[in-house]
C-alpha cells in the first residue's frame, strides 16, 4: 500500500502524478475463504478491516453486488453524533464517535471528519422538555450535550432565524459539539484500501444469489454471479436489502425498507458553520466543504426498493429549511436522490448472531447508519470472530424482540438523523 | 406521488392515504396459547420483499376505510387494489 503523506504528495506531484497505484486490487474470487461479508458499504468494509486488523482473519472477502460505497454509504447526509437518549444507544454511537476521532490517522486516509457541532432545535414546550432530558441523560452517560437559549443558538449559527413571527419559533437548542460531518465516500475507500492491504479480497459486481447450508443448518457458503464460494462464517451487512439476503437463508427479520431522500443545493461560499436539525418540522441541513447545502428529507410513507422518493416529501423539507433560514430561499437545488433504509420496530439496529449457525447480521440502522460506521464494523468484527457479542452490542441482539427488551429510540431520538 | 385506486372511491393522489404495512397478518386467536417465537413473528417479523407486496392502505382523507393493495416494491407499480376481506389476487 502506498502511504499518503505531504511528502508523498509532493514527490508524486513532481512526477506528474503518474506513479500512483490502484488503492485496492480487483482479485478473482477464490473457491473458499475463512469468512465472507455480504455488502461492500462502509459497515461491511469496516467489518472486514477490523476482522483482519484486530482478529487476524485475513483470508476473507467482501462481496458487493454493485460497486463499493454505492448504496447508502454514498447516499446519506454524513451527519455524525451520539446524543441518543438511552444508555445502550449512547454507548453504541459514542463508541463510533471515538473511533471517528482517530479514523483518518488509523486508515492513513483523510475522511474529512469535521467536529463542527450538531444543533437540534426545540420549537415547542414538549421539544424543550425532551431535549433537556436528552442533555441530562447524555451528560450522565458521559456524552457531551448542552442546552442553548435561542440567542446562544443564533450566536453559534448566525443564519438561523429566531424571531417570534415564525410558525415554529426557536425556543432553544441542544448542541453536541463533538458531532459533525465526514466525507462519506472516503470512509468506504479508506476502509477498502486498508482492508485490501491486509489481504482482504474486495469482490465487486459479485451478487449473492443463494446461501448454502449443510444438514445441521449451518452455513457452508454462497452462490454468486461470479461462482460458488465456500465459507464457514458469513456476515450480512446489506442495509436496505437485508431482508432479501436473509430470506435466502430462510430467516425473517423485523425489518421494513423505506426510501429516504436527500438533496443538495448549488455550491455557495461558507454560510452555515454547523449541522442544524429540527425534528418537529422535519429538516436537517449542513454545508459540505465543496459549498453545497446538504439537506436530509424524511422517509416516504410506504416500503420500497426504488432508491427514489416522492417529490412532496422533499418539498415539505425545503419549506421547513426556508423558514428556518430565510436567506436560503434563493438557492437552487442541484440534485436529489433516495437510499433504501432498513427500519426496525424500535428504530435501533440489530447487530449479532442469528438462529442459523455461522450466519451473522448487522442491519436495522434505519435512517442513521452512517454515523455508526466505524463502531458498527468494529463491534460486528468482534461478534463474528468470537461468535459472541461485544458488551456494547449485546443489547442489540435479534432476541430483544422476543424478550421485550427493545431499545425504543423511535420516540426518544425522534425522526431525523 | 402515487395514484392509488381506492376500491370504494376510485383513483386518488397518495396524499389522501395512509400506509398501514404488510397485509394478511392474522392475530392469533388465542394469544396465551402461542409460543414466544410465534408471537414475536406475529408482532414484528415482516416479509419486506423486493417485488410484489400485499399491503394495507387506509383512505384517511376520503372514505377512511382500510383496503389492500398489491404493489411491486421494486418499481412502485400498483398491480391491484381490493377490499379488506376479499381474497388476494
Amino acid at each position: 500500500m502506498q502511504r499518503f503523506s505531504a511528502l508523498s504528495l509532493l514527490r508524486h506531484a513532481l512526477g506528474g502524478h503518474t506513479g500512483w497505484q490502484p488503492q485496492w486490487r480487483a482479485p478473482a474470487p477464490k473457491q473458499a475463504y475463512d469468512a465472507l461479508i455480504i455488502g461492500g458499504g462502509g459497515h461491511g468494509l469496516a467489518t472486514a478491516y477490523y476482522l483482519a486488523k484486530q482478529h487476524g482473519l485475513r483470508n476473507i472477502a467482501v462481496l458487493e453486488r454493485g460497486w463499493i460505497g454505492g448504496g447508502n454509504t454514498g447516499r446519506n447526509t454524513t451527519v455524525i453524533r451520539s446524543n441518543y437518549l438511552f444508555a445502550e444507544s449512547a454507548a453504541l454511537y459514542d463508541h463510533a464517535v471515538r473511533l471517528w476521532e482517530s479514523l483518518s490517522q488509523e486508515l492513513n486516509y483523510n475522511t474529512m471528519f469535521s467536529q463542527r457541532g450538531v444543533m437540534m432545535l426545540a420549537h415547542n414546550q414538549h421539544d424543550v422538555q425532551v431535549f433537556k432530558r436528552h442533555v441530562h441523560a447524555n451528560r450522565a452517560a458521559g456524552v457531551d450535550n448542552e442546552w442553548l437559549t435561542p440567542q446562544q443558538a443564533q450566536a453559534f449559527c448566525p443564519p438561523l432565524a429566531i424571531g417570534s413571527e415564525l410558525r415554529y419559533p426557536v425556543l432553544g437548542a441542544a448542541l453536541q459539539r463533538r458531532g459533525g460531518v465526514a466525507r462519506h465516500d472516503t470512509v468506504a475507500w479508506g476502509y477498502a484500501r486498508a482492508a485490501d492491504a491486509l489481504g482482504v479480497d474486495i469482490l465487486q459486481n459479485c451478487e449473492v444469489t443463494a446461501i448454502d447450508r449443510d444438514a445441521t443448518g449451518a452455513v457452508t457458503g454462497v452462490q454468486t454471479t461470479r461462482g460458488a464460494i465456500r465459507a464457514p462464517k458469513i456476515g450480512v451487512v446489506a442495509a436496505g436489502h437485508t431482508s432479501v439476503v436473509m430470506a435466502m437463508a430462510g430467516v425473517r427479520l423485523p425489518l421494513e425498507s423505506y426510501p429516504l431522500q436527500a438533496l443538495v443545493s448549488e455550491p455557495v461560499k461558507p454560510v452555515l458553520p454547523c449541522v442544524v436539525m429540527s425534528n418537529t418540522i422535519h429538516a436537517y441541513v449542513s454545508q459540505s466543504d465543496k459549498g453545497e447545502l446538504v439537506i436530509g428529507a424524511g422517509t416516504d410513507a410506504y416500503t420500497s426498493y426504488t432508491q427514489r422518493g416522492a417529490l412532496h416529501i422533499a418539498t415539505h423539507t425545503l419549506d421547513a429549511i426556508c423558514e428556518l433560514f430565510p436567506r436560503f430561499r434563493r438557492l437552487r437545488m442541484l440534485r436529489n436522490w433516495g437510499g433504501i433504509v432498513d427500519v426496525t420496530p424500535d428504530r435501533s439496529p440489530i447487530l449479532g448472531r442469528t438462529p442459523v449457525p455461522g450466519l451473522y447480521v448487522n442491519c436495522g440502522w434505519g435512517t442513521g447508519g452512517f454515523k455508526a460506521t466505524p463502531g458498527s464494523g468494529h463491534l460486528f468484527a468482534w461478534t463474528m470472530a468470537r461468535d459472541a457479542p461485544h458488551p456494547i452490542n449485546a443489547p442489540f441482539a435479534l432476541d430483544r424482540f422476543r424478550d421485550g427488551a427493545t431499545i425504543d429510540e423511535a420516540a426518544a431520538a425522534a425522526v431525523a438523523h | 406521488m402515487l395514484l392509488i385506486t381506492c376500491p370504494w372511491c376510485g383513483a386518488r393522489p397518495e396524499l389522501e392515504f395512509s400506509y398501514a404495512g404488510e397485509a394478511h397478518i392474522a392475530r392469533p386467536a388465542d394469544p396465551a396459547a402461542v409460543s414466544d417465537a410465534d408471537w414475536t413473528a406475529y408482532l414484528h417479523m415482516r416479509t419486506n420483499p423486493k417485488g410484489p407486496h400485499r399491503e394495507r392502505w387506509r383512505h384517511t382523507h376520503g372514505c377512511a376505510r382500510f383496503f389492500n393493495a398489491l404493489r411491486d416494491t421494486a418499481s412502485d407499480t400498483i398491480l391491484a387494489t381490493y377490499k379488506a376481506g376479499d381474497a388476494p389476487p
